[in-house]
């Protein structure tokens, strides 16, 4: 349990939420988050936005009924936390060139990934409105690349980096893997998936991810695989 | 305090709450939450001879006070249980019980001798890692054989009547509510020597996506559990416990120190908690605390004094 001390909408229909408490996790971990009794059911995998000794934050969009709920939470209203879960993004060596690249709300995880990349590039797509960039600009002494309405994945050199991190859509995803195949890419170029889940924990296989040589879980063993590793579906 | 033992076919329970097959995967996970030994036993994940991939495209999908899953039984087989979890289990103290699907007679016939040959080797070295069996005659996920065998009652009997020559172990099948007769399906597992039944797997459901036209899911049905199947699953637990004299086990949509009572007095011997583990990790140890101070509240000193009595 942790008490809500913020939930504010940076853009229309994606909120920012601190929770308080003292909280763990490595970047690219995410949290079950529910603030709801019994229904809707489960509760709803988030990443971690950004974490410190006063609490914990979550970046989210509004798409149905879970978030929904979230989206109605006001300072001093409960939140139920269970985490961190997942592997979390790669450790890398000092002086590596990184480029993180998020599609959509598929930036959360990456905002929190800078503390420890604190050099990398950033690479931020948006439909629509893009928000939060300037959060990233503070949190980073590479480049930050804004692209609206296009293909911001056209804009990444696959040549330039040794680490190339991606979160977003699945055509995202899908499309990141094609590059780092075509381009024949040195770089080691990694997924984050946003497969559904139940348990979170790895007891329930309902987020089973194809990969080349066997099924793994998107909640247990990823969410963060090679980005040449997964088949998808 | 108020006693919640409860054995079956000579398996001990400490009290009535065991974890069902396919949400609790082999305890593990559960394991680093919470102190599983507190539980009556655990089910685990189903398997079947050899490994199964499960199907693709989307697993779960949520309805109101439900969930749809369409896992297709993904499992590491029979052979590789035995081998990389069963020193886990024998470590447990709780009762464990063995899950076994499977497509063909001949795998479901087969994986019962396998886990019956290392159970055997086992209780000579002191180390049992599998109490009980329970056969799964009726998962909805699962093209060949599954849902076919959980269905008809004499289609299932030869699946049952093998696998009871097939193991020493104690027997318990689980029944479909998919089923055309669920009574008349008990009865003939206990007329074939079954130690006791279960009920109930998922009901056979669907979703559709109508901006794509298709169902969500890639092998078009779904199974559906959770507390929209309790009141069915809990009428079905009462015929058939009222029809069969071998203990009944009972499941569907518990969330609750009140929904376990309610499925003993409709006459189950202890009962499975499944997709209730998904809304609270640690559903087990809160479960067995609830039931604790209910039963005192309601001055019930054993569930044998209430079991049945609806
Ligand atoms: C590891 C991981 C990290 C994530 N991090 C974030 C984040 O930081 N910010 C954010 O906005 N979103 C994130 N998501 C996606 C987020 O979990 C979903 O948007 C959310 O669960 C939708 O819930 P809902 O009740 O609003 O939608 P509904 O459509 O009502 O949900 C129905 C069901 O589908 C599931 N679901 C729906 N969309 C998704 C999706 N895209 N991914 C996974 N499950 C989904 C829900 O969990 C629920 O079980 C993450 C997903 C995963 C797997
Ligand atoms: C994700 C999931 C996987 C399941 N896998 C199995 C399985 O492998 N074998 C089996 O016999 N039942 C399986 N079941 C059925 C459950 O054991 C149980 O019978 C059913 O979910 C009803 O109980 P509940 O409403 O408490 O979840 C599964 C259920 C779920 C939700
Ligand atoms: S969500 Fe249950 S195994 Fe991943």
């Amino acid at each position: 349990m942790a008490e809500v001390i913020a939930n504010v909408e940076v853009a229309p229909n994606i909120f920012r939420l601190k929770a308080a408490g003292a909280f763990s996790g490595r970047m690219g971990q995410f949290y079950m988050v529910r603030a709801w009794d019994r229904y809707p059911l489960l509760s709803r995998p988030l990443s971690i936005f950004d974490l410190n000794e006063s609490g914990i934050e979550f970046l989210y969009q509004v798409t149905g009924e879970g978030t929904r709920l979230l989206s109605a939470l006001r300072p001093g209203d409960e939140l139920q936390l269970e985490g961190p879960f997942g592997n979390g993004f790669p450790e890398v060596q000092a002086g590596a060139r990184i480029a993180l690249v998020g599609g959509g709300i598929g930036i959360a995880p990456l905002h929190y990934a800078l503390r420890n990349y604190r050099g990398s590039d950033v690479y931020l797509g948006f439909s629509q409105n893009p928000y939060l960039t300037e959060n990233f600009e503070a949190a980073t002494t590479g480049k930050v690349l804004v692209n609206v309405g296009g293909i911001v994945l056209e804009q990444v050199d696959f040549h330039a980096y040794d680490t190339i991190i991606s979160c977003g859509p699945e055509p995202m995803l899908k499309a990141v893997q094609r590059k780092k195949l075509e381009t024949k890419s040195e770089a080691d170029v990694y997924v984050s998936l946003e497969n559904r889940m139940a348990c979170g924990i790895g007891a329930c296989l309902v987020c089973s991810v194809k990969c080349l040589d066997k099924r793994r879980k998107a909640c247990a063993d990823g969410p963060v695989f090679l980005a040449e590793e997964v088949v998808f579906e | 305090m108020s006693d919640m033992t409860c054995s079956i076919a000579g398996v001990h329970f400490k009290n009535p709450i065991v974890m069902a097959s396919g949400t609790f995967g082999f305890g593990r996970e559960y394991g680093s939450l919470y102190d599983i030994n507190r539980l009556g036993g655990i089910c685990g994940k189903g398997l079947t001879l050899n490994p199964k991939e499960g199907n693709s495209g989307f697993r779960v999908y949520e309805t109101p006070s439900g969930m749809l899953n369409s896992v297709g039984l993904e499992n590491p087989g029979v052979t590789a249980f035995l081998r990389e979890e069963c020193e886990y289990w024998a470590g447990l103290n709780l009762a464990r019980i063995a899950n076994l699907g499977g497509n063909t007679l001949e795998d479901y016939v087969e994986g019962a001798r396998l886990i019956e040959e290392d159970a055997l080797l086992r209780k000579t070295s002191g180390k049992q890692a599998v109490d009980m069996i329970e056969l799964n005659i009726s998962c909805p996920n699962v093209k060949a054989g599954g849902l076919a065998y959980g269905i008809k009652t004499e289609i299932a009997r030869e699946v049952v009547r093998k696998i009871r020559q097939a193991t020493t172990l104690p027997l318990m099948i689980k029944l479909s509510p998919n089923a055309e007769d669920i009574v008349q399906m008990a009865l003939m597992c206990q007329e074939e020597g079954a130690d006791a039944v279960s009920l109930v797997n998922t009901f056979s459901a669907m979703k559709i996506d109508i901006h794509k036209r298709r169902s969500v899911f890639d092998n078009l049905y779904a199974g559906l559990s959770g507390p929209a199947i309790k009141p069915i699953a809990l009428r079905m637990v009462h015929q058939v416990s009222k029809a069969v004299t071998i203990p009944v086990v009972g499941m569907g949509g518990i969330q609750s120190a009140e929904d376990i009572l309610e499925y003993i007095m409709a006459g189950a011997a202890v009962v499975q908690v499944g997709t209730h583990n998904f809304v609270n990790l640690r559903a087990g140890a809160d479960l067995i605390d609830e039931l604790q101070i209910l039963m005192e509240r309601e001055k019930i000193e054993s569930l044998d004094e209430i079991r049945g009595i609806v």
